[in-house]
């Protein structure tokens, strides 16, 4: 194992890692902060991939078209929210199931309305290529990747602990009743989190989209491993979910690297492992 | 009366007249087609069906002097769903030919069955080795390939033409991803290559970093095997880890496929595989179909299209030959595996005695042409069986190529 | 009328029994086919229920016990020619062996949590079965797995099978049953309400939930042995999350709690995947409505709806004496 290797390896653990943490970012407010599982995640983060393709093919700029996915979906989020989400707080296979029927519906609009042919999005000239430092390739997207999950994970952190707003979004996941009775317009800001989770989600379709592709089942392939990310790392934290993805990377890669017979459980059986240990993830609060 | 009577006559004799066909042919001939139609696989099977359907129209949709009925089930990409499909066809619909599938294991799942109902079932895509190998079906005809049947030219040519002495492989791990791995092990080490390092990523790869890592730098080449989404990934990869510069890549057929080429850019250009279609074949049949299909359609067919569409011909010249009589599911299974298609779009096809097509292997290599991607032929191997130049009783006595065989001596 | 509410489920079970024993003689082979699926999907749905209805934990790698199930039958009925006895015992006892260590891990953990673990859990099983060729043949599946050996009847043709399969669902059926009225069944319910109670009342609600879990598995690789004789053939598909996710829908669609309401579910799910696919290139777009609709206007489910309304016809308002 030379120096190259290890920093080789780290370095795509980490930039891995960061792609789950986009991934895994809107998820982790949706799920960790708001209790919802939502199995429509993977179709936000689908459905992101495709908008922005649309505004590209259109002649758009790359981030031109982010913004304008993260909208769209934004708005897609909220209404699934405001006509079925919300009343089902606390009730898991209700949430499932709703979820998971829109993830369907989604599935197939997505199939009528873009095609089943696998699409990349063409990346600007100035992320594509790579960096090289004696002899290791450093591809200036994954840079990117990381980039981007660094700044979102900046910002994230910034409005919640540093803004009233932030305030407000942990009141009210913290315990309704009380946010409630201190004035806060509950509904408003539910809303507003499960809009950001479903935004977060529509920007790592884009993003995760250059680097993986936009196909149909993309949706249902991610899934997985947003769940196991926020689990991991525990809901309801936005440090688990960062120190959750870093580390899902880092195993996976790791192992992969290492033990590549055992490729098909790098994933799922460390995390059976830490839940069997602790339960409520890694930084989690029961 | 008489008035009331008449009319009564005339509309008993005009409904009799309306209920009678128009000739006293039988009944269309019914063509049952599964295939995935909804889930991550509907592209394919989509165009699969297309394919057909564009033999059809450009045939008057008539075989043999016969109405032909095509009836698509949607096997949602699951085998048990197949499986009820197929029942549905068989014994609601009363097709008289099945057509489908694109998955292995449902392809496994499906044979028994078919045998069972002795019905003929042609599989265009389904290439898993041991269909026409270990474990024939007496009713399933394969019109399209078997997984290692281009890997052994191509290993053949990796050694002798390109020159590499050692190889690195990486695969997807699953069957037909080590059948096409190991095909091209076998004749590649036989010429006097070697594959140092066989590497195999799990089904839903995003991130194949940790197994570009690992590729051993002594290496001439590298030999991948992607499919759909992960062929729309890979070759980025590989390039921006700086690996496309030092290791030629080259693969199996699906890598570079015409299902995935229009989204890939630059970086697959180079890129050499073997497949026994290629859309920029240079022969005037083969021209005409891509320009029809791409007019029809608005995409360049790929071998799914094609084998496809060959396959609905097959079933025509079969027809032809038992003079329409389809009903006859002996003699018209016989006729099926005698058809010989001298110019299909891919070229010659007929089947061998095992019931696997002896075509041509085309080695093709990725070129830019007029702003797009093709796969531009360099090479034919004329008549490759799935035998290659072996015996087939020596043949069949080896294992199924799998994640270890051939043994990988040299790593 | 509150005798209606009360008589009804008993006269649904008097029709449901004429129409399963009666009505296939007359049925042609593909409906026969169909009935069966949805009788192995209505045992494995019941035996989900014990879990999610009655004690109140939903599961998303039920679809692992399936698999152990089918995989026993796959591998003893092609490699070794076992017959079904064999293949039963295995099977169940398999499902048995792996709840009893998956719910070691499982239980640890309640509401969402529980969910998650069990969604890794069903999914190392299905990487097992992807990876483990050399037992499993990975990816490419086990088929030609024949009909039931060692029985005094052939069951080839597709009524007797049926026949056979309606008297396995009979008496999953009624050994669920007992169990969801045993004692045992009732403290189940209790630690659903609410497990603090149940506690402080001196039951011993680890050990019953544990119990309920193993069950429960068991309940699923007895309906996977049937899976794999009705289909011929095994696959990875079988452990997948998606077929997880598709049997607690069914346990949502007929009512939980009620193991009549998931078989019922089952049926339903069964014959829309089946069905309407045949019509429509869609059904994936209806499959979805069905999951939303169900808990927007039925959260009890189909039975749960039933219920509802029998009783509120039941409390029809007393008609004010006609007017003279």
């Amino acid at each position: 194992m030379t120096f190259e290797f290890l920093v080789g390896q780290i370095f795509n653990g980490v930039s891995y890692g960061a792609l789950l943490f986009l991934l895994a970012g809107g998820l982790s407010l949706i799920f960790g902060m708001m209790r919802i599982v939502n199995m429509t995640h993977g179709s936000y983060y689908l459905l992101g991939g495709y908008v922005a393709l649309t505004v590209m093919w259109r002649g758009g700029p790359f981030l031109l078209a982010i913004v304008i996915a993260a909208l769209a979906i934004a708005l897609i989020g909220i209404g699934e929210w405001n006509a079925f989400l919300k009343r089902l707080s606390g009730q898991e296979l209700g949430q499932v199931l709703t979820t998971m029927g829109f993830a369907l519906i989604f599935q197939d609009l997505a199939l009528v309305l873009w095609g089943g042919d696998p699409q990349t999005i063409k990346l600007p000239a100035f992320l594509s290529g790579s960096w090289v430092i004696r002899e290791s390739f450093f591809p200036v997207y994954r840079v990117f990747i990381v980039g981007v999950a660094a700044a979102v994970a900046l910002v994230l952190w910034l409005v919640l602990e540093k803004t009233r707003l932030g305030a407000m979004m942990r009141a009210t996941v913290d315990d309704p009743e009380m946010a409630r009775g201190v004035g806060i317009n509950v509904f408003r800001i539910s809303m507003g989190v499960f809009a950001l989770g479903a935004m977060l989600a529509s920007v790592a379709g884009v993003v995760a989209g250059g680097f993986v592709g936009v196909y149909p089942g993309a949706d249902f392939e991610i899934l997985p491993f947003a769940f196991v990310v926020v689990i991991v790392g525990g809901m309801g934290s936005l440090k688990g979910a960062l120190v959750g993805s870093l580390l899902v990377g880092l195993l996976d890669n790791f192992g992969k690297a290492l033990f590549p017979e055992l490729s098909y459980f790098t994933l799922f059986a460390p995390m059976a492992a830490i839940l069997a240990v602790r339960p409520t993830g890694l930084f989690g609060r029961a | 009366m008489a008035r009331k009577l008449t009319v009564i006559i005339l509309a008993v004799l005009v409904v009799i007249a309306a209920g009678l066909p128009a000739d006293a042919q039988k009944g269309p001939i019914k063509i049952g087609v599964i295939s995935p139609m909804s889930g991550g696989a509907a592209q394919a099977g989509k165009d699969m069906v297309n394919g057909m359907q564009m033999w059809l129209d450009e045939n008057g949709g008539q075989m043999a002097g016969r109405k032909v009925e095509m009836i698509v089930e949607d096997s949602q990409g699951q085998p048990n769903i197949a499986l009820t499909k197929l029942q549905k066809l068989v014994e609601r619909d009363k097709v008289q030919v099945l057509v489908g599938e694109l998955f292995a294991h449902i392809g496994y799942a499906m044979a028994p069955k078919v045998d069972e109902y002795r019905i003929p079932m042609l599989y265009p895509v389904i290439a898993a080795d041991d269909l026409t190998q270990r474990k024939p079906a007496k009713w399933v005809v394969r019109t399209g390939w078997a997984s290692s049947q281009p890997s052994h030219p191509f290993g053949e040519y990796a050694a002798k033409v390109l020159g590499y002495k050692k190889i690195v492989t990486l695969g997807i791990d699953y069957a037909f991803g080590w059948e096409v791995i190991g095909g091209f092990q076998k004749t590649f080490e036989e010429n006097g290559g070697q594959s140092i390092q066989k590497l195999g990523a799990p089904l839903n790869t995003t991130d194949f970093a940790p197994y570009l890592s690992q590729i051993k730098r002594d290496a001439d080449a590298v030999f991948a095997l992607m499919v759909s989404g992960s062929a729309l990934r890979f070759p980025r990869q590989y390039q921006d880890a700086g690996l496309k510069a030092k290791f030629p890549l080259i693969g199996g057929g699906t890598t570079f496929d015409e299902f995935v080429l229009p989204s890939l850019g630059d970086e697959a250009i180079g890129g050499m595989t073997p497949l026994q279609y290629s859309a920029a074949l240079d022969n005037p049949v083969n021209k005409r179909f891509v320009a029809e299909y791409r007019k029809k359609y608005g995409k360049v067919p790929s071998y799914f299209s094609e084998t496809s569409y060959t396959s609905t011909r097959w079933i025509a010249e079969a027809a032809k030959a038992v003079g329409g009589d389809v009903e006859n599911r002996e003699k018209f299974l016989e006729a099926l595996r005698h058809v010989e298609i001298p110019d299909s779009p891919r070229g010659p096809v007929k089947l061998d005695a095992h019931g696997n097509p002896v075509q041509n292997i085309y080695i093709r290599k990725v070129e830019k042409k007029d702003g797009e991607l093709w796969n531009t032929v360099i090479h034919t191997y004329p008549a490759v069986s799935q035998f290659w130049k072996y015996k087939p009783e020596e043949f069949l006595k080896q294992p199924v190529y799998d994640r270890n065989f051939p043994p990988c001596k040299y790593c | 009328m509150d005798r209606l509410v009360r008589r009804a489920p008993r006269a649904a079970a008097v029709v449901v029994a004429v129409l399963l024993l009666g009505l296939p003689p007359f049925q042609s082979s593909f409906t026969l086919s169909l009935l069966t699926q949805a009788l192995v999907w209505a045992m494995l749905a019941m035996s989900l229920d014990i879990l999610l209805g009655y004690t109140g934990l939903a599961s998303l790698g039920h679809a692992a016990y399936l698999a152990l199930g089918a995989y026993s039958v796959g591998i003893l009925a092609t490699r070794h020619g076992a017959n079904f006895w064999v293949t039963l015992a295995v099977g169940v006892a398999l499902a048995v062996l792996g709840a009893a260590i998956f719910g070691l891990v499982a239980l640890r953990a309640t509401g969402v949590y529980f969910l998650m673990i069990t969604l890794a859990l069903g999914m190392v099983v299905w990487g097992l079965a992807h990876r483990w060729v050399s037992m499993t043949s990975g990816d490419n599946g086990i088929a030609g797995v024949p009909r039931p050996r060692g029985l005094p009847w052939a069951l080839t043709g597709a009524l007797p099978f049926y026949y056979f399969v309606l008297a396995a669902f009979v008496l999953a059926f009624l050994v669920l049953w007992t169990v969801v009225h045993s004692p045992f069944g009732k403290t189940l319910v209790g630690i659903r309400e609410s497990e603090s109670r149940m506690r402080t009342l001196g039951y011993n609600v680890w050990l019953h939930k544990y119990i309920g879990f193993v069950i429960a598995g068991a309940g699923g690789g007895f309906a996977g042995v049937f899976w794999a004789y009705y289909n011929g053939f095994v696959s990875p598909a079988d452990a997948e999350l998606a077929t997880s996710v598709e049997i607690l829908l069914m346990v949502a669609l007929g009512g939980r709690g009620t193991l009549f309401g998931p078989a019922l579910g089952a049926f339903v799910i069964v014959l829309l995947k089946n069905l309407v696919s045949v019509y429509t290139h869609r059904w994936l777009l209806i499959l979805g409505a069905v999951y939303i609709g169900t808990i927007v206007y039925a959260p009890e489910g189909i039975v749960g709806l039933l219920r509802d309304r029998l009783k509120a016809r039941g409390r029809a308002p007393l008609r004010p004496a006609p007017s003279p």
